[in-house]
């Protein structure tokens, strides 16, 4: 072995690499890449198109011709013409304008439960004995796929204490539907239809009240004690011969832990009405507390949440809900049955609620949850939980060091798997408001959210950190969050007009709210905007 | 095009009652106490710091003061120059603050600003004009927080929230997609005050402009639109009452609001009553006193009584609308008590109750608990009133 | 051999025991227990979950998960003639290079700042659907085409003021029952049976449905469920106007390179499903919804989903995204917003862009000429087998038709001889003796004449 030495010797001094500086000095991509209208020429192909076989074309000729004119397209779309590499490049550009879970320290999303999705796991659901099933294919083809969802049902069943589980909604908030269509079916049934009030808390998720008011029920929300629980006197206030039935989060959006929670749900089952559980923030509580356990009738998992996932820029996602033996008859159609030897789709269910969305769910991220339970087992499901507890209470301990932030309600309780935190001070001192935080935040490469509205914790952030993350990321995360609040108190300039190193500037959001300017697509814009 | 023009009026004793103890700063005995009792004005160093909101978010507008304490010193501290419109005499009192907001809005400014606490706000009230609001072409005015007392609504949370508030208003030329919305302007009476009896008024109505919460981050960046769920609130309202019962309306933006999505033109400031028949709301009385109510509801059935909350404060009875009387409320029962509020209104109240004073303890006691609050079609809270 | 403890698992950092203690120092709690001080004792479960066995390893799993795939018989082993809903079609490399791409896959909710090329893809995906739609507002994707279908009715509903919904072509009874379900709350919907020997729509039944002049919407589909191309489809929204009502239909995007778009005769809201548009069938995981409609204020208030905007921004010159009109949503107001928004299918609907980047007007074109002829030569092949009608010779189907049994074979008996043979088709109608067939660009000519062979040798 030879090496060619340099001519005049380089002292290992020289070569020491640079320490680096203790917050990274990020910059997101910027391509300035123009939108895909702009780009390509006439003629040019993405693609080509199998062509009609000489005979069939001859035999059949334009079977369109067949129909009447307005029902022929007589000018193309104009869509437009590119060379398959500048589609790829185009693409490929605007991917990189974005930051992933997979690229940043992804705990700012709070709510979201942002942790890992392995990539071993999108490996399966690439194979064409997933991605090339056609749902309607006879079941003797399909016996892996629906021993998979059967098998996933039984996971979640054992993980949350329900009887039985579904797997066919697209989504959380589709499972929280879901779960109501079963709440209106199981009272219908029973002869009890006058049940037409869902009781909520103003700290879940708006999608509860959504949903129940999409289904047809009045909405009750309970807004929160002093101390930050949901107000059990309330409650107590709120049940009747009308309540159908109480859908809660717990740990609520600010982390806290209701500790009577079996209260509320005697409560309402004291009314005559049922409990659904939404575990959007199951993630704290994995193997520690089940809702079978608390007393609830219904509950519901995010599979991109809490069992890994990818969120998709917005899905597809997936929902989970489980229920008791009692609420069995009305899960949506069908369901996997199994008979010890051979795996079956069961339609033929009188009772059910029906059809939530076609087939049987999104299969890909049931394949996902299932491989990611199996590789963690009961033992590191517990470990996740724990370890996502841990590092929330951690990085609370940091972040509550920062000037201007504090932590509203419930003081001195720990959180469970995240916590909903306020610049108000900070906002009182510089003007400045949590977005405008968050915005900076962003120049540093990592994001946090606000919370849902309305605000009632003022200024609010909401972290949730996960098991994902190691003791260095939480420093590194919390070492921003310090620096933009330093430069808020020292140099407000700079946090006001954030961001400065993202993709783009800040937008003028007027147009966004005003018919006569704003623009959902090009075709829009030209007519608006452009006036073409 | 020329920039718009704000005015600036501040009115320097304003606060210096609250450091020393006192319940308020209205009245030159007072202030003379307070300054003897070491009080120091602040109303100038907080009219500074809106203004350094306003300069700092790179406002294009003219400002327009009031001269020396009254508004020209704030400006000069805060960076601008100004010009100044209405010179005060020596020993400033509230006619000044009325003869300074005339001056401004002679000068055609487009939004008035002022420093100063319930009692500012009143004079304000007094500068513009009763008729400002229903005159189709509001001035604007928005209240900088120096005082003690600020049971009115129209002061920004912070001087530095009025100094952003401002500066949209301006960054839109003027014409800013700010919404405008009325106002309450309340005052204590001084003087039953000390004398121990807590009674509020309602002066009238300030059009403030509007700078809604952004809805950000969530997924991603427009302001919020107005979750004013009025129209759906009054649907559930018209469900509520039963057929040619007297419904009397609390005064309100909220109720007023509703009262208009029924069909109904009452007056906002005052407590009225309607009837809704067959979807047709007819007017009974408007901005009627306690006895034209009682008289209305001797013949026919209970009335219904339809309040939304009065100010920051959460009161939803003896401020205001003190013409409700212990009787008539009697008369509806609690159960046709109605409460109306925006689900981010109630929020906003940060768990604290709602508040009723109707000078009657028993009655008090016996309206208190959770009501089931209004917040849209289909929609309540059950919020907890005391007293 | 030694135990391996402590087990430490690659998906979790802080469980190696001494980083653990070492934040637990910091904070200065003794336990993870402490952190679940909360939690009543009497709903602790006080036992480890009952789960399998974990499969530690990569290579544990993987096998694990392979015995469960080798259970499973794909479209690429088996000829496929499934469609009714989920469709077979040919998914360019560059779509699925891009969705796979990590930035995209775990994206979520970044600012329009952070996440400047998510928003720019899905208003592109927007705006391209808006082309071949010819409507100026289309929305992020929804779950599927059978929630477009619902929350389009709804919409409709909500515009007009009415609650009366007709149905007046041929609807899969699954998309029938998803929409029943969630009109259900006061509205009523009224299903117009089609002609049963054509599958057309009753125009006269359809105008009697709608004489009350009480109709939120008439809805139609283009292909219907049958994938017939009904020749009334303008005369129907001819008929939804004269009577006040709006006209929502359901299309297949696929098909609009040679169909004229539903906006071109009368429909005031189109909506339907995008798998069909570079989208992996994956056992009905790759379904995603679209709504779209003119830019009218009133109807853009009427969407529960988001809608991206193209902004200017600070900078001159340079343009960033936001969302239009956020405060019709659930996401600002609660349940006073237009039904609710969540997480729904957005990386579908990149993935549908990107498929028509590449296609561009002329592959839309062609992929439609294609799957016109194959349709037409199949419908001719299988009415020449014995035993087998094909209803309505002069129809004009796009991918599925339908076939009628005159023999005494049953259409899950047909299903059960074809896949014997290889073949995966027929997915059974109402009548227990018709069957549907689909075919795409995928299929050869060979292809299709094996159908037939074999359904002959079947019918024999």
């Amino acid at each position: 072995m030879s090496a060619a030495r340099p001519s005049v010797p380089v002292s290992p001094k020289d070569a020491r690499i640079a320490v680096k500086p203790r917050l990274r000095r990020f910059h997101q991509a910027r391509w300035d890449e123009k939108l895909i209208f702009e780009l390509g020429s006439p003629g040019e192909r993405g693609v080509l198109i199998p062509a009609p076989d000489p005979q069939v074309a001859a035999e059949v000729g334009d079977p369109a011709a067949a129909l009447p004119t307005a029902l022929r397209r007589t000018v193309p779309p104009a869509l437009p013409e590119l060379s398959q590499n500048q589609v790829l490049r185009h693409y490929l550009r605007l991917s990189q304008e974005n930051l992933g879970a997979d690229l940043n320290i992804d705990v700012g999303q709070g709510t979201c439960t942002m942790k890992y999705s392995p990539k071993v796991n999108d490996q399966f659901v690439r194979d064409p004995r997933i991605a090339e099933l056609h749902p309607r294919q006879h079941e003797d083809t399909v016996q892996g796929v629906l021993e998979i969802v059967h098998r996933l049902e039984g996971l979640l069943a054992e993980i949350s204490g329900m009887d039985r589980v579904t797997l066919q909604p697209g989504a959380g908030s589709a499972a929280i539907y879901t779960n109501v269509a079963m709440i209106r079916a199981y009272f219908a049934a029973k002869g009890d239809p006058e049940r037409d009030e869902i009781i909520t808390t103003i700290f879940s998720h708006p999608s509860n009240a959504a949903c129940a008011k999409t289904a047809g029920f009045k909405v009750i929300t309970l807004h929160p004690d002093a101390d930050g629980y949901p107000d059990i006197e309330a409650l107590k206030a709120a049940v009747g011969p009308r309540t159908a039935a109480l859908l809660i989060t717990n740990p609520e959006d600010t982390g806290i832990y209701n500790p009577r929670i079996e209260e509320f749900v005697r409560i309402v089952h004291e009314a005559g009405g049922l409990c659904s559980y939404d575990q959007a923030n199951a993630n704290g509580i994995l193997g520690i507390t089940r809702a079978r356990d608390a007393g609830f009738d219904l509950c519901h998992f995010n599979l991109h949440k809490t069992f890994s996932t990818p969120h998709a820029c917005g899905g597809p996602a997936a929902g989970a809900c489980g229920v008791t033996e009692e609420l069995a008859p009305f899960l949506p159609r069908p369901t996997v049955a199994y008979d010890g030897s051979r795996y079956t789709l069961d339609d033929d269910r009188p009772d059910s609620v029906g059809k939530m969305r076609p087939f049987y769910g999104v299969v890909p991220n049931l394949v996902r949850a299932y491989a990611w339970i199996m590789a963690l087992g009961a033992e590191g499901l517990r470990e996740a939980a724990e370890i996502a507890v841990l590092n929330n209470n951690y990085l609370m301990h940091q972040v509550l060091k920062i000037r201007g932030v504090s932590m509203p309600y419930a003081a001195g309780r720990p959180r469970v798997e995240q916590a909903r935190y306020s610049w108000e001070q900070l906002h009182a001192d510089t003007g400045l408001h949590s977005e405008d935080l968050g915005l900076r935040a962003a120049d540093f490469g990592t994001h946090y959210w606000t919370s849902h509205h309305p605000y009632v914790v003022p200024e609010p952030m909401t972290l949730e950190p996960t098991e994902s993350y190691s003791r260095a990321d939480l420093d590194e995360y919390a070492a921003i969050l310090a620096e933009v609040a330093r430069e808020a108190y020292e140099d407000p300039e700079t946090v006001r007009t954030a961001p400065h190193r993202s993709t783009v500037h800040r937008v003028k959001e007027d147009s966004l709210e005003d018919p006569a300017t704003w623009a959902v697509t090009w075709r829009a814009y030209r007519r608006k905007v452009l006036g073409a | 095009m020329t920039p718009p023009r704000i005015g600036l009026v501040v009115n320097p004793v304003a606060g210096l009652g609250g450091r020393v103890g006192l319940k308020g700063s209205d009245g030159r005995d007072v202030q003379a106490r307070a300054l003897a009792m070491g009080a120091v004005p602040q109303a100038g160093e907080r009219a500074a710091a809106a203004l350094a909101e306003l300069r700092g978010r790179g406002a294009d507008c003219e400002l327009l003061t009031a001269g020396g304490e009254m508004g020209a010193h704030a400006a000069q501290a805060a960076g601008w120059s100004t010009r100044t419109v209405y010179t005060p005499g020596p020993d400033s009192g509230p006619e000044d603050t009325v003869a300074a907001v005339r001056a401004l809005r002679a000068e055609g400014v487009g939004l008035v600003l002022f420093a100063g606490g319930d009692g500012t706000a009143r004079d304000v009230l007094d500068g513009l004009g009763q008729d400002r609001v229903m005159d189709g072409r509001p001035l604007p005015a928005l209240g900088i927080p120096t005082g003690v007392k600020m049971h009115s609504a129209v002061f920004a949370v912070t001087p530095r929230a009025a100094g952003e508030t401002a500066a949209a208003w301006a960054g839109g030329g003027g014409q800013a997609r700010l919404r405008l919305r009325a106002a309450e302007v309340m005052d204590r009476d001084e003087e039953a005050l000390r004398r121990g009896e807590l009674t509020a008024r309602l002066y009238g109505w300030l059009t403030v402009p509007d700078l809604p919460a952004r809805i950000q981050q969530r997924k991603s960046g427009a302001p919020a639109a107005d979750p004013a769920a009025t129209g759906g609130i009054a649907a559930e309202l018209a469900a509520l009452i039963p057929a040619g019962a007297p419904l009397i309306l609390g005064p309100g933006s909220t109720t007023h609001a509703v009262a208009a999505a029924l069909g109904a033109d009452v007056a906002l400031t005052g407590v009225n009553a309607i009837a809704l028949r067959d979807g047709t709301a007819t007017v009974l009385a408007r901005d009627a006193a306690t006895a034209d109510l009682e008289v209305l509801i001797r013949q026919g059935p209970p009335p219904c009584i339809a309040l939304s909350p009065i100010g920051g404060q959460g009161f939803l009875l003896g401020r205001g609308n003190q013409q409700i009387s212990p009787a008539l409320l009697r008369a509806a029962g609690r159960d046709r008590l109605l409460v109306l509020c925006t689900e981010a209104k109630l929020a906003a109240l940060g768990g604290r109750p709602l508040l009723a004073d109707t000078g009657d303890p028993v009655l008090n006691a016996a309206l208190g608990g959770y009501l089931p609050v209004i917040t849209g079609r289909g929609s309540t809270s059950p919020y907890r009133l005391t007293s | 051999m030694a135990e391996r403890r402590p087990y430490i698992h690659p998906y979790i950092p802080n469980s190696v025991p001494t980083v653990r203690k070492s934040m637990l120092d910091a904070i200065g709690a003794a336990d993870v227990e402490d952190f679940y001080a909360d939690i009543p004792d009497a709903i602790r479960l006080k036992r480890p979950l009952d789960l399998p066995v974990p499969l530690h390893s990569e290579a544990e799993l993987t096998r694990h998960v392979e015995g469960l795939l080798s259970r499973n018989t794909s479209t690429r082993q088996l000829l496929s003639f499934l469609g009714a809903g989920c469709y077979q079609h040919h998914v360019p490399a560059v779509v699925d290079e891009v969705v796979n791409r990590s930035e995209f896959l775990t994206a979520y909710a970044g600012e329009p700042y952070e996440d400047h090329g998510r928003f720019q893809a899905l208003w592109e995906y927007q705006s391209l659907m808006a082309e071949l739609l010819e409507t100026d507002v289309v929305n992020v994707p929804v779950y599927d085409g059978f929630q477009a279908t619902a929350t389009a009715l709804r919409m409709a509903a909500r515009a007009t003021g009415l609650t009366r919904l007709v149905v007046a072509t041929a609807i899969d009874p699954d998309k029938l029952s998803k929409v029943a379900d969630y009109v259900r709350p006061g509205h009523e919907l009224v299903v117009v049976p089609v002609d049963p020997a054509t599958g057309r729509a009753d125009l006269a039944a359809v105008r009697e449905g709608l004489d009350g002049g009480d109709v939120a919407a008439l809805y139609a589909e283009s292909p219907s469920y049958t994938g017939l191309i009904d020749p009334a489809l303008a005369q129907l929204g001819e008929i939804a106007h004269a009577a006040d009502a709006l006209y929502v239909v359901g299309c297949n995007p696929l098909s609009l390179g040679v169909l004229a778009p539903p906006s071109a005769y009368g429909a005031d809201i189109t909506c339907g499903d995008i798998q069909p548009l570079g989208i992996h069938m994956s056992f009905g995981g790759g379904n995603a919804g679209f709504i779209a409609t003119r830019d009218d204020e009133d109807l853009v208030a009427e969407y529960p989903s988001r809608l991206f905007g193209l902004v200017p921004t600070a900078v001159e010159g340079e343009f960033g995204f936001g969302d239009v009109a956020y405060g019709r949503t659930s996401f600002a107001i609660r349940e006073e917003g237009k039904e609710w928004v969540g997480t729904a299918a957005a990386l579908h609907g990149i993935a549908a862009g990107v498929y028509l980047s590449l296609m561009g007007p002329q592959g839309m074109r062609e992929i439609g000429e294609t799957i016109l002829a194959n349709t037409a030569y199949a419908r001719g092949r299988l009415a020449d087998v014995p035993g087998i009608e094909v209803p309505d010779p002069d129809a004009v189907h796009f991918a599925d038709f339908p076939i009628r049994l005159t023999g005494s074979l049953t259409a899950e008996r047909v299903s059960e001889e074809l896949l014997r043979r290889g073949i995966l088709g027929g997915t059974p109608l109402a009548d227990s003796r018709a069957l549907l067939f689909c075919v795409t660009e995928v299929h050869t000519r060979t292809d299709i004449d094996r159908l037939a062979d074999t359904l002959k040798e079947i019918a024999q």
